[in-house]
């Protein structure tokens, strides 16, 4: 078949909302495109598991510690899945980590930032796993089988991660006085990221009319931050919080919150990589990845051993 | 040493007794004994499953897409292979 | 054998997980390959699971209204009854490995004997923990085997680990007075016992790992007795600062 004839196929496929499969004819850009989006996912999902995996040893209770270690082991088990889903388009693994290792893989900035005390992973079960939840419900959906199979995996595991987050700081703000303080702190802290997270406005956002088209973003970036938006204000009136922004009101006109302006300059800084953990987070998974070398190396050249035992018992 | 990753392997499993394995993806291990144990905590984790299968995923052998027509649309016209192709006089309630 | 005494063996079960346990999480994150990641999280998961409930039964029995956050949080080194071996250091993955390898092969041993053990609870807990442990095992053989049998440099490393470890075994299999007692009243095996299928169990993987097996010579002791290393200590700093810090919230 002609590329133009293949190019309509693909096209007609995505628009009926059919799935698009790994060996089926797809464009390069369609590919590339594809490639980055899940392995940045991916990244985020392992370069995530350490601002929370940091606490595991000093969880507050044996039950939250249980809790914790098999969240973040989640996170680790989502990161796989999406790693696998990536390897379908024809890279490796390996490869994708080098790339997040020497700087040029970007993964979710909201990573970047620190967890400094305990509310903060109530904060990010609520506020950083409920955003993600926005973002990734409709990538259940998306044009590619793999991507979409994985994210439905991800999704079913992900919804108790946020009520988790919220179970924390319901008992923090219901707790005692430094408790509650430290509970406001934490979503003072989480707030602005978490809205950055749907990334920058639909104004600024070059690539989304491609990705909506074939529909592996099904939508925008200002669309999902207004449902965020709408759907946890009342979350922290029930928390008894108050979130940091003076603007924040309810529109009646529109049906949704208004909110204030976000700090773009900050966004785009921690993206470039002056985050207060950035070389912090990409230091520490380097590190795991070096020092596993040795190990993953052995495990390869016990297998081939075997292999060859094996084949000296068949031919013996 | 020249860097080698350990190979991927697909995994199959059966949530239960009486059902076929089915495909849930895929992990990397060393060997097949490795891809058991791995499947086991990535994929059952929430009592997904009873039975796994894993198979080196280059022993996989697989139909291509542009056999599409070729392979499965001479099935279209033979409507006869499904049962709703017959019709029965009412009286028979059952078969 | 007096409600203290069983308070105390019960401690000396519910510490070896807890230590173990948070000792693994620790590695949560940083493991040498995601699978291998998940699979050091799930063992930590059973281990802390173990700890619960077996520490909750202790408090229940001691019937001072501790609960296993007390119990966990609010004792110090000194009243901590878990063996010298599970609060050593992570170190490599190999050493780590090592620890587990040695612990599991007891672990093993033990549970499958309270699963007969004339305390109801106790026997309950171990046979729900056999299945953990069972896979426990597994998993910490097959890697002393690829590490051993692997390339040299990880042959040499886990060697070293296993030498270094050695010294720790001693304590799991040498009954003192308590474990004596246990065992009179039917509660637990004789560790005695143990030792032979331990050291057979060992052996045998050791080999199949193309490693030597280290002679039984001097043996630490003193973390059934709350006379512990000076890891613990660091440990229980990190784990308990914040319930100790807010002694009235709820988490």
């Amino acid at each position: 078949m002609e590329e133009q004839n293949m190019m309509q196929r693909f096209d007609d496929y995505v628009a009926d909302n059919k799935k698009i499969e790994p060996k089926d004819w797809m464009p390069d850009a369609y590919r590339k495109t594809l490639i980055r989006q899940i392995s940045q996912h991916a990244h985020s999902e392992i370069v995530g598991m350490l601002p929370e995996g940091n606490w595991i040893t000093r969880a507050p209770s044996l039950k939250r510690k249980a809790i914790l270690l098999a969240k973040v082991q989640d996170e680790a088990g989502h990161g796989l899945y999406l790693y696998s889903a990536a390897e379908t388009l024809g890279v490796e693994r390996d490869e994708l980590l080098e790339e997040l290792h020497d700087g040029r893989a970007k993964y979710s900035s909201i990573f970047n930032y620190p967890t400094i005390n305990w509310a903060d992973i109530g904060a990010i079960g609520w506020l950083v796993d409920g955003a993600a939840i926005m973002n990734q419900v409709p990538l259940c959906k998306c044009s590619y089988g793999p991507y979409a199979r994985a994210m439905v995996r991800v999704c079913k595991e992900e919804s108790f991660h946020q009520r988790q987050g919220f179970q924390i700081m319901l008992n923090m703000a219901k707790g005692t006085p430094e408790q509650k303080q430290m509970a406001q702190d934490a979503l003072n802290r989480w707030w602005w990221p978490s809205l950055m997270m749907f990334g920058p406005t639909d104004a600024n956002s070059p690539h989304s009319a491609q990705s909506m088209k074939w529909k592996i973003k099904l939508f925008s970036n200002d669309e999902l931050r207004q449902r965020f938006i709408d759907m946890t204000v009342p979350q922290a009136e029930v928390l008894g919080l108050t979130i940091p922004d003076p603007d924040l009101k309810w529109n009646e006109e529109r049906g949704h919150y208004d909110f204030g302006e976000i700090n773009w300059d900050e966004f785009y800084n921690v993206i470039k990589g002056n985050g207060p953990c950035n070389k912090q987070r990409i230091e520490t998974r380097r590190k795991a990845y070096d020092n596993g070398a040795w190990v993953r190396e052995a495990a390869v050249a016990h297998a081939e051993k075997r292999a060859a035992r094996r084949n000296e018992t068949a031919a013996a | 040493m020249s860097k080698k990753n350990w190979p991927l392997f697909e995994v199959f499993i059966r949530s239960r007794q009486g059902l076929s394995h089915k495909h849930v993806g895929s992990l990397h291990a060393a060997d097949a004994r490795m891809a058991i144990e791995n499947a086991r905590d990535v994929y059952t984790r929430r009592m997904e499953g009873e039975s796994i299968w894993v198979v080196p995923a280059e022993a996989i052998t697989a139909s291509s897409p542009d056999e599409k027509d070729a392979l499965y649309t001479p099935a279209d016209d033979k409507v006869y292979r499904h049962p709703t192709f017959y019709d029965l006089p009412d009286e028979v309630k059952h078969m | 054998m007096t409600q203290e005494q069983k308070f105390e063996y019960l401690l000396r079960l519910g510490d070896n997980a807890l230590i173990l346990g948070q000792r693994l999480g620790e590695w949560c994150g940083h493991g040498p390959a995601l699978e291998e990641d998940i699979a050091l999280t799930n063992i930590s998961l059973d281990l802390i699971g173990q700890a619960r409930s077996i520490l909750t039964y202790a408090g229940e029995l001691e019937g001072k209204g501790r609960d296993e956050d007390k119990l966990a949080f609010f004792r110090d080194a000194h009243d901590f009854r878990n063996v010298l071996l599970v609060e050593q250091p992570n170190g490599h993955f190999g050493d780590t490995i090592a620890r587990q390898f040695l612990y599991d092969h007891f672990a093993w041993l033990l549970f499958n004997e309270l699963m007969q053990s004339s305390d109801e609870q106790v026997a309950a807990i171990a046979a729900k923990s056999i299945k953990e442990v069972t896979y426990h095992r597994r998993h910490s053989s097959e890697w002393i085997i690829r590490l051993g049998d692997g390339t040299e440099e990880s042959h040499a490393k886990i060697q070293q680990s296993i030498n270094d470890l050695w010294m720790y075994t001693g304590e799991l299999y040498t009954p003192d007075a308590l474990d004596e007692a246990a065992h009179a009243a039917g509660i637990a095996p004789d560790l005695t016992k143990l030792a032979d299928y331990w050291h057979e169990n060992v052996h045998g993987v050791l080999k199949q790992a193309t490693l030597d097996i280290p002679e039984d010579g001097w043996m630490q002791k003193g973390g059934k007795q709350g006379i512990h290393s000076e890891h613990l200590g660091f440990m229980l700093a990190e784990m308990q600062h914040i319930p100790r810090a807010y002694p009235d919230a709820q988490w």
